[in-house]
């Protein structure tokens, strides 16, 4: 490639980290950032220890627990199933014998993987990341080249520091003008997934871009690219900008003084080129997008809040007609009914999507002085225990009680039915997670997804409801 | 891994889009520390009941597709999370071959990494498929990585495209890790590379 050629942010990161080219095109990528948790990495340690191989370079890992755990007082006494205890242990006595740098479950920086590596400043601009679990493009927001992989690649990471990849193609994904009043990342993401379909982005690497997404906080960024991969997309990424380098400043690990200086200098270089080719260019129009909400058990099943539940049988063609139907079942819906007279028995408000002290903020200042309704179970579960404690210097976990919410500790907690925290058969959820598939949130359990505001909106109403009715009342 | 080359066997249709990872292995199975066993909740929310029963109308609890070898389904199948537990599902289930128009990317890495073939045919050929695997026993599909053929129960053969470092992997069940260990000198110059021009991505 010759160096006059313009190249994106994606074309850069990856150029910068190709340690040789096979003849068959594949890249022997580094990887700069490796982050693990209990899920996804005890068959990793296993085959490492039984190819007498070690950890190439702990320095660049970091392991957590956060799938798993529970998030009330229960983990302060340990972890009451069997088999989340043994997957817990198994990854601690991984990390003592492979000298893998650890977060126990017990520290304050605890929290969900996609939430700590940005919040410490471990996760950074032109980096490449890669975690086993298929979030990791969160990370991309940084400015890093990041994205999921499996558990034979989390062992081939482990012990040559390296991947197997195939370049990916560039999709710019832009978002032009101003976001409407009640809107944000979450609901731009989702209007994003509506369009492309859940397979849009297959096989390409998203740069999201225009100036609704130059205005986004770094939480917003995150919340975009954390969904990039419900859009079928390997990554998301935002180019690195003064707000990012902000960011990173106020972290307690990333590079001070000199050295930041320096990082900033090559960060700087990221941006995409003028004139960089892109193989898909989709454009939305920031003020168009309203509160999103899904209605099905797909991320792409998404309509605008004041819409009603659509019509299987307009549906033409007969295979989707009859998944459609089933969709319809499974989420106990009419159609024609309107989204927000559904009636809800859920709200969580958590996840590596939206559970920064932003989103908290956010929900907080819509509970203030009003009172989720009767009968509704109310979720914040913090990103982390440095959410957490943020969250609690500034009050917000008091007005966020005193409004009727239960205020847990960090972990993924409701997101997937893997922990303590379940929908049980038939329970309809508002939930500012990622994903709406069956049973996800426990078997039978329906799952609405929406951003923090529409949440603790629905949450007040006892039904899906739109955040512009809510808006905050006033702090006395 | 185990060497795939050709296989003959029962292909279960299942003539759906979208099938997701937690379709095909829901998160609350995966917290065991072993590669296997996980076969038994393969699909679990469809194959049982709420009670534990089995579900007759599900396709992998009906004859002949309990021994299925080959499933047949539609668009972006294995979509959804990274979980390497949907290929180790498939396989312990006696899964070798996913045929469909297309894949998620995650899955279909892992995919080849654990020894499960996902073949990429056009809609229109994996709907034919889809009836071949109706007829059920009498109906067998052969999947040749060698010649990169699927041949019908007709006879016809239908060619598919894999990537050739991939496919090569495959036919010999080599382990990439071995592999790239070769390349260990050229990972250590590009390491001090690194170190010199971005001392801030070492030692935190
Ligand atoms: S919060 Fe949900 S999506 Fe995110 S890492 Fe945890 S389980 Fe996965």
């Amino acid at each position: 490639m010759s160096a006059q050629k313009p190249r994106t942010l994606f074309d850069k990161i990856w150029d910068a980290h190709v340690v040789e080219t096979l003849p068959d095109g594949t890249a022997l990528l580094y990887i700069d950032l490796h982050l693990t948790h209990e899920v996804t990495t005890p068959q990793a340690f296993d085959g490492l220890r039984a190819a007498g191989r070690k950890v190439r370079r702990p320095d660049a890992t970091l392991a957590v627990i956060d799938h798993n755990i529970a998030t009330d007082a229960s983990r302060y006494t340990g972890i009451v199933d069997p088999e989340s205890r043994l997957q817990v242990e198994t990854l601690e006595k991984n990390v003592a014998e492979f000298g893998v740098p650890f977060i126990p479950l017990l520290d304050a920086r605890q929290g969900i993987v996609h939430v700590i590596g940005p919040e410490l400043g471990r996760s950074l601009p032109g980096m490449t990341i890669v975690c086993g679990d298929s979030h990791t493009s969160t990370h991309g927001a940084m400015g890093a080249l990041a994205f999921g992989i499996g558990t034979s690649e989390v062992e081939h990471v482990l012990a040559t520091q390296t991947l197997l990849q195939k370049p990916a193609k560039n999709m710019r994904v832009a978002v032009e003008g101003n976001l409407a009043v009640g809107c944000s990342a979450k609901d731009v993401t989702l209007a994003i997934i509506g369009k492309i379909g859940t397979a849009g982005g297959t096989g390409h690497v998203i740069e999201y871009a225009g100036d609704a997404i130059r205005g986004l906080d770094m939480a917003g960024r995150m919340t975009l690219c954390n969904m990039s991969i419900e859009g079928g997309a390997r990554a998301g990424m935002v180019a690195p900008d003064q707000t990012t380098f902000d960011y990173i400043a106020r972290t307690p690990n990333g590079p001070k003084g000199e050295a930041l200086d320096r990082a900033i200098e090559w960060w700087r270089t990221l941006p995409t080129d003028a004139g960089a080719h892109f193989d898909r260019i989709v454009t939305l129009a920031a003020h168009e997008i309203a509160p999103q909400v899904t209605w099905g058990t797909s991320p792409e099943d998404v309509l605008p809040i004041t819409a009603a539940v659509p019509d299987p049988e307009a549906v033409e063609d007969e295979a989707r007609r009859e998944q459609f139907r089933r969709k319809m079942q499974y989420m106990g819906l009419t159609p024609g009914q309107r989204l927000q007279d559904l009636p809800l028995d859920v709200v969580f408000i958590g996840s590596c999507t939206n559970s920064r002290i932003e989103d908290i903020r956010v929900a907080a200042s819509i509970a203030r002085g009003r009172k989720v309704a009767e009968g509704v179970r109310a979720l914040v579960v913090p990103g982390s225990g440095l959410v957490k404690k943020q969250a609690e210097a500034e009050g917000l976990d008091r007005i966020l009680q005193e409004a009727g919410f239960e205020w847990r500790e960090a972990g993924c907690s409701m997101c997937l039915g893997m922990n303590p925290d379940k929908l049980t058969p038939g329970q309809r959820s508002a939930s500012t997670s990622n994903r709406n598939f069956e049973g996800r949130q426990g078997p039978g359990g329906r799952t609405h997804l929406v951003s923090p505001a529409t949440a603790a909106a629905s949450a007040i109403a006892g039904h899906l409801a739109d955040v512009r009715d809510y808006q905050p009342k006033d702090a006395h | 891994m185990e060497a795939f080359t050709t296989l003959t066997g029962i292909a279960a249709p299942m003539p759906k889009a979208n099938v997701d990872t937690d379709q095909i292995i829901p998160a609350r199975f995966l917290k065991s520390i072993s590669r296997t066993g996980f076969g038994k909740n393969l699909f679990a929310n469809f194959r049982f009941r709420e009670d534990g029963s089995e579900n007759p109308d599900f396709v992998l609890n009906q004859e002949p597709y309990r021994k299925a070898e080959i499933l047949i389904a539609f668009e972006n199948f294995g979509c959804g999370s990274s979980r390497e537990h949907a290929p180790w599902a498939l396989l312990d289930f006696g899964i070798r071959c996913v045929i469909a128009p297309d894949f998620a990317d995650i899955f279909h890495n892992n995919s080849f990494k654990n020894g499960v073939l996902p073949v990429k045919l056009p809609r229109e050929v994996c709907a034919q498929l889809m009836e071949d695997a109706k007829m059920g026993g009498n109906a067998r599909i052969t999947v040749d990585l060698e010649r990169q053929v699927v041949v019908r129960p007709s006879g016809e053969e239908i060619p598919f495209q894999i990537d050739p470092l991939r496919r090569h992997l495959l036919l010999n069940g080599l382990d990439d890790i071995g592999q790239t260990m070769q390349h260990a000198p050229a990972i250590d110059g590009f390491e001090a590379k690194q170190r010199a021009a971005q001392p801030w991505l070492y030692g935190a």
